[in-house]
C-alpha cells in the first residue's frame, strides 16, 4: 500500500524537504501543528513533525501510538537537535525493561 | 489474599484446580512471552538509537547548509522556487509483526522526478541543489528510523501491558485459588472427621444399649 509523507514544522525547516518531494506544512505554533496532524492523520501514513512542536504535544501525539499508522516522528529542526528524540527513547526503554541499557546516566 | 467466595464442595474444588492449572500455564507462557519480547525490545532499541544519531546528525546538516543557501537568495525568489516540487516521494506501507504485536514497515518508494530537481538553476545557488539532493537521500534513512521507532513505542506498551498480566497472575489470581482451594480442602476434611466422629458416637450408643 502506498501512503503519502507529510511534514510539519516551522517554514525554514520544511522547505527543504518540500523540495525533496515531501508534502509540507507549516505551523508557526503549536494549536496550529495540532490541527494540522488531526487531519493529516487520515491522509498521510508517514507524518514527521519538528521537536519544537511534538515536545508541546506529548499526549496529542501519543494517540497514535496504538495503530501502526500513522506513523509520527519527531525530527530536529532548523535550530538543531533538542534531544527530545532521545528523551523520548530512553523513556520508551525505562517504560519496558524499568533499566537503562544504552544511555547509562 | 482474600479467597474467593464459593461453597467448599468437592465440586467447586474440582473447577478451581483446574483454573488453577489453567492459570499456572497461562503465567508460564506470559512469562516467556515477556523474556522475548524484552529480548527483541533490547536489539530494537539500539539499533534505533543508532539510527536516531545519525538522522538528527545528517538533518541539521542539511538544513544548516540549506539555509546558508537560501540566504543568498532573496527569500520571495526561493519561496517561489520550492514552492512547486517536481517530485513526489511515497512510502511504501505494510504491516508487520513483532511477537503478535502489529508493526508498522515502511519503504521509501521509488521516488519520481521529472527531470531532478524541481527549480530552475537560475533561480538558486548550487548549495541549495546539494541540500535537496541531500535531504532526497535522507528520506529514506528518515522512513527507516520512523519505523523502528514506533516499533519500539509500541513494543514498549505491550511489554508494559504483559507484564501486568503477569503479575496479576502470579500475586493475585494463583494465590487466591491456591487459598480457596486449600480452604475448601480443609473444610471437607472437617466435615469428614465430623461424620466419623459422629458414627463413632452412634456405634458406641448402640452399644451401650
Amino acid at each position: 500500500m502506498q501512503g503519502k509523507i507529510a511534514i510539519v514544522g516551522d517554514g525554514e525547516s520544511i522547505t527543504v524537504f518540500k523540495a525533496a518531494g515531501v508534502a509540507a506544512f507549516p505551523a508557526e505554533n503549536e494549536e496550529r501543528a495540532r490541527e494540522i496532524i488531526r487531519k493529516a492523520a487520515k491522509d498521510y501514513k508517514v507524518i514527521f513533525i519538528t521537536e519544537e512542536l511534538a515536545r508541546p504535544l506529548e499526549t496529542f501525539l501519543k494517540r497514535f501510538d496504538e495503530e501502526p499508522y500513522p506513523v509520527i516522528l519527531s525530527v530536529p529542526s532548523k535550530n538543531g537537535s533538542t534531544g527530545y528524540g532521545t528523551e523520548t527513547l530512553k523513556r520508551a526503554m525505562e517504560r519496558a525493561l524499568g533499566v537503562d541499557i544504552l544511555f547509562n546516566n | 489474599m482474600a479467597r474467593l467466595n464459593v461453597n467448599p464442595t468437592r465440586m467447586e474444588m474440582k473447577k478451581l484446580k483446574a483454573r488453577l492449572d489453567t492459570a499456572r500455564r497461562g503465567h508460564k507462557l506470559l512469562k516467556d512471552k515477556s523474556d522475548e519480547m524484552i529480548r527483541r525490545f533490547s536489539i530494537i532499541i539500539r539499533e534505533n538509537k543508532r539510527l536516531r544519531e545519525e538522522v538528527e546528525r545528517e538533518i541539521s546538516e542539511t538544513l544548516k547548509q540549506f539555509s546558508a543557501a537560501r540566504s543568498v537568495t532573496p527569500s520571495y525568489q526561493a519561496e517561489a522556487a520550492f514552492a512547486m516540487p517536481s517530485v513526489s516521494v511515497y512510502a511504501e506501507c505494510a504491516t508487520g509483526s513483532v511477537m503478535g504485536v502489529e508493526v508498522p514497515s515502511v519503504k521509501a518508494d521509488s521516488i519520481k522526478r521529472s527531470d531532478g530537481l524541481p527549480y530552475a538553476y537560475s533561480e538558486i545557488t548550487s548549495e541549495a541543489d546539494y541540500s535537496v539532493e541531500r535531504a532526497a537521500v535522507l528520506i529514506p534513512k528518515m522512513l527507516e528510523l520512523a519505523e523502528t521507532e514506533k516499533t519500539t513505542r509500541m513494543l514498549a506498551a505491550e511489554i508494559e501491558r504483559n507484564k501486568r498480566r503477569v503479575n496479576a497472575l502470579e500475586y493475585v489470581m494463583i494465590p487466591q485459588l491456591e487459598e480457596t482451594i486449600a480452604y475448601i480442602k480443609s473444610k471437607l476434611d472437617e466435615n469428614e472427621r465430623a461424620a466419623v466422629v459422629r458414627l463413632m458416637k452412634v456405634k458406641s450408643n448402640s452399644n451401650r444399649q
